[in-house]
């Protein structure tokens, strides 16, 4: 079945990101087609390489990344949503004016419509966070 | 249609919501702190038995819950979560 996810809580906020970490990993392994996972509002928080927690700790936006690059997920991050947070690809910084980029591997911004896009193409889509 | 709680109820009154408007043959599913909401003698207990209800294993055992959940509420591990999704008509968060 054709499943897309979206992400509406940052990493360590509350447990969303883990909760739907978790849910991706249990569906690829049932063999479900994960169209998209689109993270929106402090979501988008989930996409930045800067962090840097405990190595005792998991590492969110990391294993969203290397899950990424197993399984060729495709990790949406929403533009508006991201300019008021910072996070920053080549693209947003030519066009804001900023000095660097911040945005993990494997992750890309773009907009909305990517979102309504995997809610048409899906079969289900299945909603994390506050 | 499969129903997803993901708060408290003693902390916001998405269950409740999401109770008074599901379908008797829905299934809710509680997750993160919704879990909460499986604990028996709470003053939500009544609630639990206007549709199917469910609670993730994980997270009931992250809180230290095993031992007080209310009869009738099945706990499902994330494969059963998925199960849950693929299975029914649709799913809505409760956010």
């Amino acid at each position: 079945m054709k499943i897309s996810v979206q992400i509406n809580e940052g990493p360590y906020q509350h447990q969303s990101s883990d909760s739907a970490y978790n849910f991706v990993k249990a569906a690829l392994d049932k063999g479900h087609d994960i169209v998209r996972v689109f993270f929106y509002h402090d979501g988008v928080n989930n996409g930045t390489r800067l962090a840097s927690p405990p190595q005792d700790d998991r590492n969110v936006q990391q294993r969203w990344s290397d899950l990424s690059k197993e399984h060729n997920l495709d990790l949406v991050i929403c533009v508006a949503a991201a300019q008021r947070r910072g996070i920053v690809d080549d693209g947003e910084a030519e066009r804001n004016g900023k000095d660097a980029t911040n945005i993990m591997d494997g992750f890309h911004i773009s907009g909305l419509g990517q979102l309504i896009e995997a809610a048409v193409e899906s079969d289900r889509l299945v909603v994390f966070g506050d | 249609m499969l129903h997803i709680v993901n708060k408290s109820p003693f902390e916001k009154d998405s269950f409740t919501s999401c109770m008074h408007h599901a379908a008797a043959d829905s299934t809710v599913i509680l997750i993160e702190d919704g879990v909460y909401a499986a604990l028996k003698g709470s003053a939500v207990e009544g609630d639990l038995s206007k549709a199917k209800v469910v609670a993730l294993s994980s997270d009931v055992a992250a809180r230290g819950i095993e031992g007080n959940i209310a009869d009738g509420v099945d706990l499902v591990d994330y494969a059963g979560f998925v199960d849950l999704v693929t299975d029914g008509n649709g799913v809505q968060s409760w956010v």
